[in-house]
């Protein structure tokens, strides 16, 4: 079941009640969901990856699961969620890092303050002692006013328990002050949760009652605080404090100087395992020996048997990128090992806790092109399908910073289909030419990174992440993860391919893909300098990206008329799926704004590189060229942004 | 001082932080003004890591600007 915002529709049988578990990120709150329902969830380790909100039945009752927070309000879409999930519960479980007892006592404050009824379970409650904290159980749960359960949940401890006392949840102690408050506008709005909201300055609830959003949202936040480091003073007591292997590996993963080293050891073997594994020996059974070798012949017969091949439905159908060929073969046999096999990597990095620290790592590169760290997750996916990293830019701070993630993924960032075929032709040249190809797409990112951080309006958000601590990821949770992650893309994305499949379809029906070709060859073959036939390439390159870059390996090219080709089927327009995608997460307008310029300016920078030869006359010279530019735009991003810097209060975390 | 000013291994007590949303955010990590953490990490020109127990949080360096501290130790 999908919720979106605040709608979250789900049925609940006469008399069941809602039973919500609670808790901040990487808690473990997907082990004790499973523990209850035996459903599966998707565990993330990352904040702000998980927007589904799975749900299941414990006995009677129904248990719903929320996206992991540090508070409830409405600074971002999980905040919104989790709140309204929470507003609506029967009883909510609060799991709590007993490890991070100070952090996440502030939620589960927050949510006795609503006045539901609670239970506590106190996670990892064996990692907390190992680092020798003590925790005094019972004085917590007198001081919070709510039963309080001990649990290992990766091990099953204290599960048993946990159900045992569900029923004894009860609403906890709340700060007098802040009580006399809510009881004026528990009257006026009939319900205690809401008027907190509302009390907090939460715009959403406030707007739903009609009334005026309070003001007294960090009056109310310290005393909370104060009251949980009051709680934690008192039941706490620590007797070592030392720095374990996990804080040293990750501090070494932060610091530049040893953390790039890290992340390339890490990124090679990421390449050997999908690059080399998955594209090539998977990709090859999968994709020629099942679908192009067994199933394509299978239904072309089996359509064959009822209508003709080469009538105008049969080439939709069944023809070249028929949407029963070309789209089951590319989906099943190519694109679900790739994400696959990137979601492996991914989830691990993620459940390690490595991926926040990549994201530290980053962000001080990234924030000269208007990103922060978090955009390196959308970045890394977008090496493996740009289609599924444009859909990953969701979980970025700001609109300004999705505009600038997906404009760039759609022009520099080639996916792993392309990577394929791009690799085998590079080889082909010598390295000074190699050289010049990276140099090319890598300043292309950073120029166009740069100006659209001047241009466009608006601020970037700043980093502002946890770093969890480093821990073996679990195997079981990370294949769940891909497995999840994976099944949820191809859902979204198959439609979109199948579309796709059918306009080519249709242009090759009509002759509208030939008229296009044709209309291309001026640009080909007297800006680009390559041969008429070229012209094909980049139309196919729409068609699936793999396409053109392999259709380039057909032609016999001089190593700067394979380089030119390279750079330009590289920035060409993303294919169709991902331009699809880029219509229904950006809107028409602004889609319709990106397209061109992305088209414009890969035969802009081609047929720069070419003409540039043609001048100087030598590969280094070009090279020289390429790279005054580059750094142009690394001083010119250093400069502070013109404008004034002053903080907006709209937008979290400004800039 | 402010945050991004910060070294390796410093004490620091946060005396202001210049963004109402960012101060909710800070309360609720309990990195709140008025706290003491310490300086983890400092990445050259990129985020600092503050530590406060065993929670260690990454702040952007523009955010860093915004957030006064006072030397502790």
């Amino acid at each position: 079941m999908h919720c979106h915002d605040s709608g979250i529709k789900i049925q609940i049988p006469e008399g069941a009640r809602k039973i919500v578990l609670a808790g901040n990120p990487n808690v473990g709150k997907s082990v004790f969901f499973n523990a209850l329902t035996g459903l599966y969830v998707d565990v993330s380790n990352y904040p702000g990856t998980t927007l589904e909100i799975s749900h299941g039945k414990y006995g009677q009752d129904v248990v719903i699961d929320t996206p992991g927070v540090y508070g409830i309000s409405s600074f971002n879409d999980e905040e919104k969620i989790a709140r309204d999930i929470i507003l609506g519960a029967d009883v909510v479980i609060n799991i709590v890092d007993a490890v991070h007892l100070e952090r996440d006592l502030f939620l589960t404050q927050q949510v006795i303050d609503t006045g539901v009824p609670v239970v506590v379970a106190l996670n990892m409650i064996d990692e907390s002692q190992h680092q020798g904290r003590k925790i005094e159980i019972d004085l917590l749960s007198d001081l919070l006013g709510v039963p309080v359960v001990p649990t290992v949940a990766t091990r099953k401890t204290g599960i048993d328990e946990l159900k045992a006392v569900i029923d004894r949840a009860r609403p906890g102690h709340i700060e007098p002050d802040l009580h006399s408050r809510l009881h004026i506008m528990h009257d006026r709005v009939g319900n205690q949760g809401e008027a907190l909201l509302i009390l907090e300055g939460d715009p959403i609830v406030a707007q739903r009652h009609g009334v005026e959003a309070g003001t007294d949202r960090e009056e109310i936040y310290l005393q909370r605080r104060a009251r949980v480091n009051d709680i934690v003073g008192h039941v706490v007591s620590q007797s070592k404090e030392g720095a374990s292997f996990g804080t040293l590996l990750g501090r070494l993963m932060i610091q530049p100087l040893t953390g790039i080293p890290i992340l390339s050891v890490f990124l090679y073997l990421m390449y050997k395992f999908i690059g080399v594994v998955i594209a090539g020996d998977v990709v090859g059974f999968t994709e020629e020996t099942i679908m192009i070798g067994k199933y394509e012949p299978f239904v072309r017969g089996l359509v064959g048997r009822f209508i003709a091949e080469n009538s105008a439905l049969g080439t939709i159908l069944i023809g070249e990128f028929g949407v029963l060929t070309m789209t089951v073969t590319y989906i099943l046999g190519l694109l679900l090992p790739l994400v696959l096999g990137f979601y492996l990597a991914l989830s691990s990095f993620e459940d390690s806790g490595y991926l926040p620290r990549i994201a530290a790592l980053s962000d001080r590169a990234l924030s000269a092109i208007g990103l922060n760290g978090r955009a390196v997750i959308p970045i890394i996916l977008g090496f493996g399908c740009v289609t599924l990293a444009t859909i990953v830019t969701r979980l970025l701070g700001s609109e300004r910073e999705r505009k600038i993630a997906i404009f760039l993924l759609g022009l520099a960032i080639p996916c792993s289909a392309q990577l394929a075929v791009i690799a085998g032709l590079i080889s082909r040249v010598s390295g000074l030419y190699m050289t010049l190809y990276v140099l090319v797409i890598f300043t292309v990112l950073v120029v166009v990174g740069t100006l659209l951080n001047k241009f466009l309006p608006g601020e970037s958000t700043d980093l502002l992440i946890d770093l969890p601590p480093l821990r073996l990821p679990r195997i079981e949770n990370v294949i769940k993860k891909t497995v999840t992650k994976s099944y949820h893309f191809l859902i979204e994305a198959t439609p979109l391919f199948a579309l796709g499949a059918l306009f080519i379809g249709l242009l090759q029906v009509t002759g509208l893909l030939t008229v296009f070709q044709k209309a291309l060859q001026p640009f080909t073959v007297g800006w680009l300098g390559l041969p008429k036939e070229a012209s094909t390439v980049f139309i196919m390159g729409f068609v699936r990206r793999d396409f053109g870059a392999a259709g380039l390996s057909q032609m016999p090219l001089t190593e700067v008329q394979t380089i030119v080709g390279l750079i330009t089927i590289t920035l060409f327009v993303p294919c169709i799926a991902s331009t699809l995608i880029l219509f229904k997460e950006r809107g028409r307008r602004e889609a319709l704004i990106m397209w061109p310029a992305i088209l414009s300016i890969a035969f802009l920078i081609g047929g720069l590189v070419y003409q540039a030869y043609r001048l100087f006359g030598s590969v280094e010279a070009v090279i020289g060229a390429v790279f005054g530019v580059l750094l142009v735009a690394v001083i010119i991003g250093k400069m502070p942004k013109s404008g004034n810097r002053t903080i907006t209060g709209g937008k979290s975390y400004v800039k | 001082m402010r945050l991004d000013r910060c070294r390796r291994g410093q004490n620091v007590k946060i005396s202001l932080i210049n963004n109402s949303d960012v101060r909710a955010q800070a309360i609720r990590f309990g990195i709140a003004e008025g706290e003491v953490v310490r300086c983890q990490e400092v990445l050259p020109a990129g985020p600092v890591v503050i530590r406060k127990n065993n929670q260690e949080i990454a702040i952007g360096r523009g955010l860093a600007r915004q957030i006064e501290v006072e030397f502790i130790s």
